[in-house]
């Protein structure tokens, strides 16, 4: 096959089939996905990951990994159909969950979109084979949905930087390679102009991964404390003060969740969700045949194939100019809201042993707890009300926001408690 | 309605609305609010040259499509029907004009070109009078005597009854569906005029009094119709997700478009945090109906196996979360939005009746569940 002609797509599929049948196991139904459950010791979470860069090398070796990535870059430079076409081979078999997002989206295509060549070649390569996992540096404690407002200092000396502050809500950085980090380099300018981002190994001295335990006991959760950390100049994305450029794209890869071409997951496997379908939980139940538990099944099942529909639409409308990149906001606030009334459902369906249960319940006794994290899929990957405020002011335009900090500089800025002294 | 449409599709509806807007403006709308029969011959005449009546009918009958689904242009169709809340048998004159095509005989030829040229129009007898009103419950008898068949039930509710030249009568003969072509005025037929919620279409009881047809009446097999039924339910349930979702469109325009013009405190409407909030809630119900209504009416037009739960989905979702969108709009405008002289009631009672007609949200939501049943849920 030469460079310019593309993979025939049935070609690809029955490459992509004899692939998934040789290599992969199947998936483990009613196995959780995501650090939503607390179910793993440290040893099997470790394992977990150690077999996800596995199946990613596979991938690799295979010429399955990064299907719309570059071919200079270690990737397939196929066509989102190709990748449509791999998601639907692994259907039922296991996949390298954590490597999709933040790894490959956000924060490759962060770097293919703003990364030197040097910094393109010496990372893209390495994530496509599983050897670098990466964590977006984002999020801080004095504020989520005020991203611009990041405290995180990154002062220059010479050829280098060196970076003061906390980042948090990093999804296992404890087992993770690389930090995508956004960062302050100038205080006296307005917020947005004086941001800049940059890369950095999360193993070293100085940067400590402190694990956060979510109320249901989960440790996945991570906080970072970075004293007097150095990075190299040659290790920023972008450029210096003009981060928020790079930022506006980052966010816009991290709302495109699974709908990002350069993101593999397995059709019909649902993000966050239980694994076990809510029909088996309602008939493990006995409520099967219960009409008002037969309509919360159909609506939980409605929810999902809306969804999956939705992020199609979306994917198609901001790929072909139909709709503005910011439309990525309008599957981010779907996904949040139809997962948490997913989450009242299995709850409901559940009845009293999702909250009280002995060790045969099986599935039944998660779903309260699932419950208790409700909140999170309309918190994790900027909140549904930073997504409300997207879709009315970027994409039905609608006036801003009135706030306090515009053309002001940042170091005049009203902070509040949790300011650095 | 579909992200990308081609350069025939898009001169299609072009042309479709360029009527609806000459000859079913709102102005024109209202005048025939107490017409009984709510449309004009000519008017569905010139709809049917465009060729709204004749897409789901094969070339052979004079019908043909503009790209590789006909049900898909007919979409196109019925989602300006529910944009422009305009009136006209779209979806039972089609479902009809299809079967006949599919499975009529050779005396039904002249009925389908009929059809097609929009000289007449036809409607399906589907449901029937509570209790036994739920969707797919059938008990209208259509029992073989003679050379012929007599059909004994009630019907209801059959759109443009009064209006239309043949019944497509949906009976039981045993365990199996039996369907029957019965020409209007068929003695023991009597048609009595129902109220309903919306002002554009009309609905009528139908009654079969041991109505006598002869066997070549029938459309199908006797006791064998059940696919077809299937196939009907189906294209009925298009469509109608079609035309909600361009009801859900215009309401949201036009509350988008008043809440960037309505000042209250010295500022306008869009500036309000708590409105825009909804509005984006709005705004994404609107696109998702849009992805699960294409993409239902696709797999309808493809023969596709997931095509019954997708549009029992498109239903259910559209069913629903259109109402929210809708009644939102309503409150958005305030005290306007309630009155006759706001336009607004038209979109919301072209959806609303919309969203009964073919099964209700909680119908198709259990429909769903049946389906994850039957196929042991394991997905």
């Amino acid at each position: 096959m030469s460079a310019d002609d593309t993979e025939d797509l049935e070609a690809f599929r029955s490459r992509a089939r004899a692939f998934v049948r040789d290599h992969l196991r199947p998936s483990v139904p009613g196995q959780s996905v995501g650090p939503l459950r607390n179910e793993r010791s440290d040893d099997e979470e470790l394992a977990a990951v150690a077999r996800e860069r596995q199946v990613q090398r596979l991938l690799f070796d295979a010429g399955l990994a990064g299907i719309c990535f570059p071919r200079s870059y270690g990737g397939q430079g196929l066509t989102p159909d190709h990748q449509r076409v791999l998601n639907e081979e692994l259907a039922g078999y296991e996949y390298p969950a954590r490597i999709q997002a933040p790894t490959l989206s956000p924060c490759a295509a962060v770097l293919l979109d703003f990364g030197t060549e040097e910094q393109k070649r010496a990372h893209i390569p390495a994530i496509l084979r599983g050897e670098e996992i990466w964590m977006q540096f984002l999020s801080e404690p004095s504020g989520g949905s005020d991203v611009a407002g990041a405290l995180m200092s990154a002062v220059r000396d010479g050829e280098e930087w060196i970076l003061n502050g906390s980042k948090i809500w990093t999804t296992g950085a404890w087992w993770s390679d690389w930090g995508l980090c956004l960062a302050r380099t100038n205080w006296d300018v307005p917020k947005h102009r004086g941001l800049t981002v940059f890369i950095l190994p999360i193993r070293q001295p100085g940067l400590d991964v402190h694990r956060i335990e979510m109320l249901n006991g989960s440790k996945e959760f991570c906080q970072e404390f970075l004293t007097d950390v150095r990075v190299p100049d040659s290790d920023r994305i972008g450029d210096i003060d003009d981060g928020w450029t790079v930022g506006t794209r980052w966010m816009f890869h991290e709302r495109m969740l699974t709908n990002s071409p350069l993101v593999t997951v397995p059709a019909g496997a649902t993000h966050g969700g239980t694994g076990t379908p809510l029909v088996e939980v309602a008939r493990e139940a006995g409520h099967l045949a219960d009409p008002s538990v037969r309509d919360l099944v159909g609506e939980a099942r409605m929810l999902q194939l809306v969804e999956r529909e939705l992020r199609g639409r979306i994917g198609q409308g901001i790929a072909t100019g139909a709709m503005v990149d910011q439309s990525a906001a309008i599957g981010r606030l779907f996904s949040g809201v139809a997962t948490a009334r997913l989450r009242t459902i299995s709850f409901e369906v559940a009845g009293t042993t999702g909250a009280v249960w002995s060790g045969d319940d099986g599935e039944r006794a998660h779903i309260g707890t699932d419950f208790l994290m409700r909140q999170v899929s309309c918190i994790g990957g900027g909140t549904t009300e930073m997504a409300r405020n997207v879709i009315s002011e970027r994409v039905l335009g609608m006036p801003r926001e009135r706030s306090m900090d515009r053309d002001v500089p940042f170091r005049d800025v009203p902070r509040g408690g949790s300011s650095p002294a | 309605m579909q992200l990308a449409l081609s350069s025939d599709q898009e001169l299609f509806r072009e042309t479709t609305v360029k009527l609806l807007e000459e000859l079913a403006p709102v102005a024109e709308v209202r005048r025939r609010r107490d017409d009984p029969s709510g449309f004009d011959a000519d008017y569905w005449r010139r709809g049917a040259e465009l060729g709204w009546t004749s897409l789901l009918v094969g070339e052979e009958h004079g019908g043909g499509t503009l790209g590789e689904h006909g049900l898909v242009d007919l979409a196109l169709v019925a989602y300006e029907f529910g944009r422009h809340a305009a009136p006209g048998p779209l979806a039972v004159t089609n479902v009809v004009a299809a079967t006949l095509g599919e499975v009529g005989g050779p005396d039904h030829r002249s009925v389908i070109t009929d059809l097609v040229s929009g000289a007449t129009v036809a409607t399906w007898c589907l449901g029937e009078p509570p209790p036994g009103d739920g969707l797919g419950q059938i008990a209208l008898q259509v029992r073989p005597e003679g050379d012929g068949m007599v059909l004994d039930g009630v019907k209801r509710p059959v759109e443009s009854a009064t209006e239309a030249g043949h019944l497509l009568v949906t009976g039981r003969t045993g365990t199996g569906l039996t369907q029957v072509l019965v020409p209007a005025g068929t003695p023991g037929v009597s048609v009595t005029p129902m109220e309903s919620v919306d002002m554009t279409r009309r609905f009528a009881t139908v009654a079969f009094d041991e109505v006598r047809v002869p066997s070549t009446a029938v459309i199908g097999v006797v006791g064998g119709a059940d696919t077809q039924v299937e196939r009907q339910l189906q294209r009925a349930i298009a469509i109608g997700t079609a035309e909600s979702v361009g009801a859900m469109q215009t309401a949201f325009d036009l509350t988008v478009e008043w809440a960037f013009d309505r000042y209250s405190f010295g500022r306008p409407l869009a500036s309000y945090q708590e409105l825009k909030h909804r509005f984006a809630d709005m705004k994404t119900w609107l696109e998702a109906s849009h992805a699960i209504s294409d993409s239902a009416i696709g797999a309808v037009a493809t023969d596709s196996p997931d095509a019954p739960e997708l549009l029992s989905t498109a239903a259910a979702f559209i069913g629903a979360y259109g109402s929210e969108l809708l009644q939102d709009c309503v409150q958005i405008h305030g005290g306007i939005g309630v009155t006759f002289e706001h336009d607004l009631h038209l979109y919301l009672r072209r959806h609303t009746l919309d969203r009964v007609l073919f099964g209700t949200p909680a119908e198709h939501r259990r429909r769903i569940t049946d389906i994850l049943e039957r196929e042991g849920g394991g997905r």
